[in-house]
């Protein structure tokens, strides 16, 4: 499997040599030495399922990016490697893109447990990674923006509708990793301080792909017959969801008798299921591709035409990369160099709009404001927007319902520290993990 | 809601004395003007308060409006927030009058607005329906509202239900109906010996649900004698609850087994009867599954009335592919490595590596949509058993496939000879058979075997190129245990397996259970190491 680098920018670059040459153009056009930007999507193996695509959005995006004119007037220049889906690889590839290819910040990785391979890269050799993915939270490091989802950002407020909507009784599912057992225990203590009785939720975890799912959607009927209404909050993983719901289907469990919200379910998943019998289920996320904004529009408009096929959803992740990529450029352009520390510096406080119409902003803690939606699936495999929080919300990188780490805190900018402990009040560094 | 409900008893009185004919109590206009009332912007709230007054007129006509309400079918016109019925196609909808369904014409979407609707304004007009729906022609429509009234159980429905349940001519209908009259009862202040009764009912009915309205009566009664009747028929229902989920695990278990069987039986013929250990076996059940998939496509394409077909038509093309796969491998690469088991395995391996990122190539990495034709969808009730269809047709599916199997090794030349070469290829040789051409005969047969699994294993599982990767481990793992080189090990290896899994699960979770699993087999190799049925092959001699 060793895939050798590719260099995916030799044809702008090609097309930049010939402006050089005329000069004729020379103030649009970018020109220069091209400012290289590493993308860190596994392309093959086990979770290309899901990469692939954000590696698409983000050559869109630079693509874009250099027809306006590049950044700091020079072009931009996209180098792809694949880490195919493997944890240690990963960092291998981190290091070749930072320390051979000299890249001025990397787009990649989706699992929690690919990004925790990457960090130690990241820190020694000081460079920028913007992480698009909703995750567990409980992390603010130097050299990581987070742009998806902290578990306040998704979670909390997913429950909190269910609860208006009347559920009493939760059956908290997942697959046996990091993500889904942080935020079940997050959730678990969420649903026991706003007095939900410990037999009223049901915890339970499933391998990763697995897909014999009558027993557990069976153990969730008969949980869910109990007399109170029941809902189940799934973080069951990529590929394990199509059987589940399948199972959901067969079994004849309907959206209205017990509702399933997800959290890592979107229009992509969707596109390998027959989504008539899942209408109703839920799904939170910080941006559905049925949104009705003109700036959703455009760059649905804009992925199609770049990817040459109009079935092509578009999900939350990609928009992620949208806001990262927009708040990187915007970033270089405040501090006037591509050095990942100065950049790092630049970085909170830049505001980006959103696809979904707000505007989104960089925090001290490295997290992002977002706002937090809940659409139900519709039959055409789209999601409709039935709730939405009346303002963006901030990441909150440490949960506030962990006993653990309610007393921490991240600010990047006056405290410099990932994890201030507010009331020894001091930074615990590194020695804390 | 109570008012209307009273209004309602009223109107079923009415009727029974004899007054069955159109709805004489409110004015047509009345419920017109109520379905109009969906029509213009509005909150989930306000849409919730129009269901309501629409079930309060107790009006049959407003029945269809709900249903295509709930059905996101209901939109309203943006010029002046008329309400209609309508289907959508491509850039048009087709409208219909919500009130008499009569074809209104077609208009441009963008003119119109669909009336949202979320879970719980679903679950409302369900309850709306319920109401409405209890005389309904439609036998299903009745037998829906009865169960409907049931889960709301409310005192203020027991006379309706009466009246409905003294019209009824279903049998089936007629007991759900008096079920939820019962459950209705256990919520009223109606003397003991009816609650009593009722209790009675609820047992026969035996479910979780009735369980459940059981327990809450009885936790909440002061009655001592209906409490008596409600404890009682509790009991009965734990222990009959109680059987029925041990069934319900042995099902699964089978269920389990069988996609066991499949995804092994190809391997018992490679790996068991030739002893190549085939890592690349999980991709030919991919690619049977892909092959599931451009089958319906084209079919979708271009001949959609044959969808309902499309699994049977896949089936043969699926054995033809991976076994033309199958044999393409075993002539290009196997034959040059046989008895060298370590090489085989790495080389496999790496084929295993290039047929997966192939078909990512061609196909793209994400799921690939295989759809389920009606006679796979759904479940029926076997007592309190809930059985689905895809999983009892894959039983079926995985026995029929070992039965041709078992006939093709035992009764056809081609059998005859691959038992001989595995026997003693010497002397096979000797008597004219052309050993090589059987090597690769044997290959394909148990590759083709595999696509036909992946047709059966795209009604379950994803369509993507890992698809194979699940199920390679879980093979070895059966073939092994059933013994190498012996077909009835391998069923009986798979169900085994199966239901040894279903009914740890319970207990254990699906993590730990399978752990306990592994242990189990890997001590019982220490014991028996040839696996349950231990036979001589090629393999063993060597």
């Amino acid at each position: 499997m060793d895939l050798r680098t590719k260099r995916l920018g030799t044809l702008t670059a090609a097309a930049i040599a010939s402006f050089c040459v005329t000069g004729a153009f020379a103030q649009d056009k970018p020109s220069g030495e091209p400012i290289k930007i590493g993308i860190l999507h596994s392309l093959s193996g086990t979770m290309a399922i899901s990469e692939t695509t954000l590696k698409d959005a983000m050559l869109m995006l630079i693509d874009e990016q250099n027809k306006k004119g590049g950044v700091l007037g020079r072009p931009l220049e996209a180098v792809v490697v694949d880490p195919a889906s493997d944890w240690p690889l990963f960092a291998e590839k981190a290091r070749e893109l930072i320390s051979q290819d000299k890249v001025a910040a990397v787009f990649g990785c989706w699992t929690s447990v690919s990004r925790k391979s990457v960090l130690p890269v990241f820190k020694e050799l000081d460079n920028i990674l913007f992480y698009p993915v909703q995750y567990e939270g409980e992390e603010s490091e130097r050299n990581v923006f987070y742009t998806g989802a902290a578990p306040n950002q998704q979670a909390i407020p997913a429950v909190d509708y269910l609860m208006d909507e009347g559920v009493q009784r939760w059956v908290l599912e997942g697959t046996d990793y990091v993500y889904p057992r942080t935020t079940n225990k997050i959730l678990e203590q969420y649903l026991k301080d706003k007095g939900v009785a410990a037999e009223d939720i049901k915890i339970n975890y499933t391998p990763f792909g697995f897909s014999d799912w009558q027993t557990e959607v069976s153990a969730i009927k008969d949980f869910g017959s109990a007399g109170k209404k029941t809902a189940v909050v799934s973080t069951v993983n990529g590929d394990a969801n199509v059987p589940f719901y399948k199972e959901l289907a067969n079994q004849g469990i309907k959206a209205t008798d017990i509702p399933v919200v997800a959290f890592s379910v979107g229009e992509e998943e969707l596109a390998g299921i027959d989504t008539g019998p899942l209408v109703g289920h839920l799904a939170a996320w910080n941006y559905f591709e049925s949104v009705d904004t003109p700036e959703n529009k455009e760059f649905i408009d804009k992925w199609h035409k770049f990817i040459g096929n109009d079935k092509r959803v578009t999900n939350d992740p990609m928009e992620a990369h949208y806001i990262g990529f927009n708040m990187w450029v915007k970033a270089v352009e405040k501090a006037g160099t591509t050095d990942p520390d100065k950049v790092i510096d630049a970085l909170p406080g830049v505001e980006q709009a959103n696809l979904t119409g707000g505007m989104s902003k960089m925090l001290p803690n490295h997290h992002i404001t977002k706002p937090v939606l809940i659409g139900e699936i519709q039959s055409d495999g789209q999601f409709e927007v039935v709730s939405e929080t009346d303002d963006l919300v901030p990441g909150d990188a440490w949960s506030d319902f962990l006993p653990e780490s309610k007393k921490l805190e991240a600010d990047w900018v006056d405290l410099k520290c990932g994890n201030y402990d507010t009331e020894a009040k001091k930074c615990l560094g590194d020695a804390a993990k | 809601m109570r008012c209307m409900l009273k209004r309602l008893s009223l109107l079923w009185l009415l009727i029974l004395a004899g007054l069955a004919a159109a709805p004489v109590w409110a004015a047509e206009g009345d419920a017109a003007a109520i379905v109009q009332s969906f029509g213009g912007k509005q909150g989930y709230d306000e849409t919730e308060t129009h269901i309501k007054e629409a079930a309060a007129t107790g009006d049959p006509a407003v029945a269809p409006a709900l249903r295509a309400l709930r059905d996101g079918n209901l939109y309203w016109r943006k010029s002046d927030e008329a309400v209609f019925i309508a289907t959508e196609s491509g850039d048009t909808l087709k409208l219909a009058d919500p009130m008499t369904g009569a074809d209104a014409g077609t208009a441009p979407k963008d003119d119109f607005t669909k009336v949202r609707v979320k879970n719980s304004i679903r679950v409302a007009v369900t309850a709306a329906l319920g109401s409405l729906t209890l005389r309904a022609e439609n036998a299903v429509q009745r037998l829906r509202a009865a169960d409907t009234l049931f889960s709301e159980a409310d005192p203020e429905m027991i006379e309706p239900l009466d009246g409905a349940i003294a019209a009824e001519t279903d049998a089936t209908v007629k007991a759900r109906m008096e079920e939820a009259r019962a459950a209705a009862v256990l919520e009223s202040d109606r003397p003991a010996e009816e609650k009593a009764a009722a209790a009675k009912v609820l047992e026969q009915r035996g479910d979780r649900e009735a369980l459940n309205k059981l327990a809450t009566f009885a936790s909440s009664t002061k009655d001592e004698a209906a409490r008596g009747a409600a404890e009682r028929a509790i009991a009965a229902i734990e222990s009959n609850i109680a059987f029925w989920g041990q069934a319900q695990n042995v099902w699964y278990g089978l269920s389990l087994g069988s996609v066991l069987l499949l995804a092994a039986i190809g391997l018992a013929i490679t790996f068991g009867v030739m002893g190549v250990i085939n890592m690349a076996h999980g991709e030919m059940v991919m690619l049977g599954a892909y092959t599931t998939f451009v089958v319906q496509e084209q079919i979708r394409q271009s001949a959609p009335f044959l969808f309902e077909w499309s699994l049977a038509i896949a089936i043969p093309l699926a054995f033809l592919v991976s076994a033309a796969v199958g044999l393409v491998l075993e002539r290009s690469l196997i034959r040059f490595l046989y008895g060298r088991p370590l090489e085989t395995l790495l080389a496999t391996f790496g084929v295993s590596l290039v047929l997966q990122q192939a078909v990512r190539s061609i196909f793209g990495p994400t799921n690939r949509q295989v759809g389920n034709p009606d006679w796979m969808s759904g479940a029926f009730d076997v007592g309190m058993m809930s059985v689905t269809w895809n999983r009892l047709w894959i039983i079926v599916f995985a026995l029929l496939v070992f039965a041709a199997l078992l006939l093709v090794l035992n009764k056809t030349p081609l059998g005859l000879q691959m038992r001989a070469v595995t026997q003693n290829r010497k002397m096979a040789s000797a008597m004219g058979i052309r050993t090589p051409w059987i090597d690769a005969m044997t290959f394909a047969l148990g590759s083709g075997i595999a696509g036909m699994a992946g047709v059966a294993l795209s009604q379950i599982d994803n369509v993507s190129p890992n698809l194979g990767q699940g199920y390679i481990i879980d093979s070895f793992m059966v073939v092994v245990f059933g013994g190498v080189g012996n077909l009835w090990g391998t069923l009986v290896g798979a169900m085994t397996l199966g239901i040894l899994n279903k009914l740890l699960e319970p207990f254990a979770g699906a993590v730990l259970g399978k752990i306990v699993v592994l242990v189990l087999i890997i001590l019982f190799i220490q014991k028996r190491p040839r696996g349950l049925f231990a036979q001589k092959g090629r393999f063993v001699d060597a």
